[in-house]
């Protein structure tokens, strides 16, 4: 074994030693900033997995969408919530955590089998490694070009939605807005940037 | 079963931390009461399979690499997917103070 291959798996062994504990965490934390921050981090180790796996193009857009926008996004939602609330205790919760348990569990050892008992074709052709970001090019224009142009289609509709969805309702009077007596009633309804809740 | 693989990871290592992902998603999907905290395990649950797409790229398809197209698509689709998410969240929490999944049962029966 030369140096290449036991840093590859050194770097293997500690990515996704990152990316088990950090979803656990995500998962177990009671506090929700930290669950938020540690996402960043499982993001960024499976960003670390991609360039392991000859993807570079990948671990670039895997680090600007999902630690630079989703995970933004993610703890801007937390801070405009309210996470002091105290949650009302539900009868047979631990009973519920513990058979979800069983099921995900029998659900991955039911992965593990399947993963362990079948014959992968391999060893397959070889990597490209490098030339992957044109050959991605190349396939997003030629025999991915419909997908392309309809992600970029649900890309504007989720952006008109979410603002559609996140305004906050203001009713204006209709008719003559330039009227004074209207301006005047506008001007002392006084409608405050952020409600009472989450001020508190 | 093992030794065939080219590296010194198989393709075997990559598809348990995957699996592992996504068992994590689904328990955190079904067990949180934090609205937001089950956004965050649909967005691990993506990266699981975001994984199994780039290694199966990686160690079958080699040359032609369409799993990091799919993989591209799937964090597209995933982006706009918590910006909703988020958005319809907000406006959840304006309309009733709260943000505990609990009492999110407005259509039961």
């Amino acid at each position: 074994m030369n140096i290449a291959y036991s840093t590859e798996l050194i770097c293997f062994l500690i990515l996704s030693a990152v990316v088990v504990s950090g979803s656990l965490a995500v998962v177990l934390l009671e506090n929700i900033v930290y669950s938020a921050f540690l996402l960043g981090g499982v993001f960024m180790a499976v960003a670390g997995l991609y360039l392991l796996l000859n993807a570079s193009f990948v671990a670039a857009a895997q680090i600007l969408v999902y630690v630079g926008a989703v995970n933004v996004l993610i703890l801007f939602a937390i801070m405009l919530v309210n996470n002091k609330e105290k949650l009302k205790p539900i009868e047979g919760l631990r009973t519920r955590k513990f058979i979800s348990g069983g099921v995900c569990g029998g659900l991955l050892i039911l992965l593990l089998r399947v993963n362990i008992t079948t014959k992968w074709n391999l060893p397959g052709p070889t990597s490209i490694g490098e030339e992957a970001t044109e050959r991605i090019g190349e396939h997003l224009f030629t025999d991915y070009l419909l997908p392309f142009e309809l992600a970029s289609i649900l890309l504007l509709m989720a952006m008109i939605g979410a603002i559609v969805l996140a305004r906050r309702e203001v009713s204006i009077p209709t008719g003559d807005i330039n009227d004074l007596k209207n301006k005047k009633s506008l001007s002392d309804k006084k409608i405050p940037l952020l409600s009472e809740n989450s001020l508190k | 079963m093992l030794e065939n693989s080219i590296g010194p990871v198989p393709l075997q290592a990559y598809l348990i931390v995957a699996a592992f992902l996504f068992c994590t998603g689904v328990w955190g999907l079904i067990n949180s009461r934090n609205a937001v905290r089950v956004l965050m395990s649909i967005e691990l649950m993506l990266n699981a399979v975001n994984i199994n797409l780039m290694s199966f790229s990686s160690y079958i398809d080699g040359s032609i690499i369409r799993g990091q197209v799919f993989s591209i698509f799937v964090i597209t689709v995933a982006a706009a997917e918590a910006a909703v998410g988020l958005a319809i969240l907000l406006s959840l929490y304006r309309n009733r103070v709260t943000i505990d999944m609990e009492s999110f049962n407005l259509l039961k029966w």
